[in-house]
């Protein structure tokens, strides 16, 4: 399905834009209807993205005030791939979690939280993966700082 | 005919030495390391064990257990996340017990040095280490290297009483 379709499709759920220059495509769909997307990505015979490859975070830093979330999908029947893109505020950053169409959601999803902080809605575990159960704060938001111990170790970086 | 020993020993099969001496001898030829690894340098460890460097010429075997481990090879990164684990296998060793720090990671964060906000800038902080052994990673030449200055530390120490358990308990009042 070219790029068009796929357009015109998703704008039947939602109000969605490309994002230029990417490989592969990347669509810019708002924060509330990224599980609504994703659900018509995931069961419509003609996209079936049955993968979900990727989740990854950006964090924008405090002038743009702005973090995002990329999701990778791809369908193997149809060999094609596909980002989606969602941008939300770096305050309270919260988006819906996609684990009942992807199990893999699960800890991709813990992993942005455990970096980032962003709440993922209805996630059955959402914990941090990476890091220490009792760390404090996202390492990788870019006004990070780390704190002076951990369990009485120094920590210098 | 005479054995190798007999000829060597011609005093009636009694040798006068020191008990310093003979335990560090015995100390130091059945060094039980721990079998415990944490990134890319255990790899080395491991290749350590083969029967190209073959690490049990200078009697060390593997141990599943810190009960009957002797030596501590801190092979790779030692994140927060680790450390407190690595401190506990420690102080689960029987005296004495050795420390080698192996490659850049452990010695001091290594590549993590800068914006390695996860990770123990040096084993030591956690534990105390006897031989440093540098690399990323280092060859298991290298590693061989720090078994046998650990030796050479061994070979010239003179300790009867196991100090460690009671320097827990003072620590802990």
């Amino acid at each position: 399905m070219d790029n068009q379709k796929i357009g015109d499709l998703l704008s039947t759920v939602a109000t969605v834009e490309v994002v230029k220059n990417t490989s592969p495509e990347c669509w810019l769909v708002p924060a509330t209807s990224i599980a609504e997307v994703c659900q018509l990505l995931y069961h419509n015979p003609a996209t079936y993205f049955d993968m979900l490859t990727c989740i990854t975070g950006v964090d924008n830093g405090p002038q743009a005030n702005a973090m995002e979330v990329i999701y990778h999908v791809y369908s193997i029947p149809l060999h094609q791939s596909l980002m989606l893109k969602v941008v939300l505020p770096r305050e309270n950053p919260e988006v819906e979690s996609v684990t009942d169409i992807w199990k893999s959601a699960n800890w991709l999803e813990r992993e942005v939280f455990d970096m980032f902080g962003i709440a993922f809605k209805n996630h059955p575990d959402l914990r941090r993966i990476l890091m220490p159960a009792d760390w404090k704060g996202y390492p990788l938001r870019k006004d990070y700082q780390h704190e002076e111990t951990y369990r009485g170790i120094k920590i210098d970086s | 005919m005479k054995g190798l020993l007999d000829r060597q020993f011609e005093n009636g099969g009694v040798i006068i030495t020191r008990v310093d001496d003979l335990l560090n001898w015995a100390r130091l030829s059945s060094l039980f390391p721990m079998t415990f690894g944490l990134a890319c340098c255990a790899i080395e460890f491991m290749s350590t064990g083969t029967t190209v460097y073959d690490m049990d010429r200078f009697g060390m075997a593997p141990r599943a257990t810190p009960r009957q481990a002797d030596l501590m090879i801190v092979s790779g990164t030692v994140t927060f996340k680790m450390a407190d684990r690595i401190r506990q296998l420690y102080e689960q060793m029987a005296e004495p017990r050795y420390v080698i720090s192996m490659g850049s990671c452990a010695n001091c964060g290594g590549p993590y040095w800068q914006h390695g906000y996860h990770v123990v800038k040096g084993v030591d902080r956690i534990v105390p280490v006897d031989v440093y052994v540098p690399g990323c990673p280092p060859r298991p030449e290298a590693l061989i290297g720090g078994i046998l200055k650990l030796h050479e530390k061994i070979r010239n120490e003179s300790r009867v009483k196991p100090l460690a358990l009671e320097n827990l308990l003072q620590q802990n009042g």
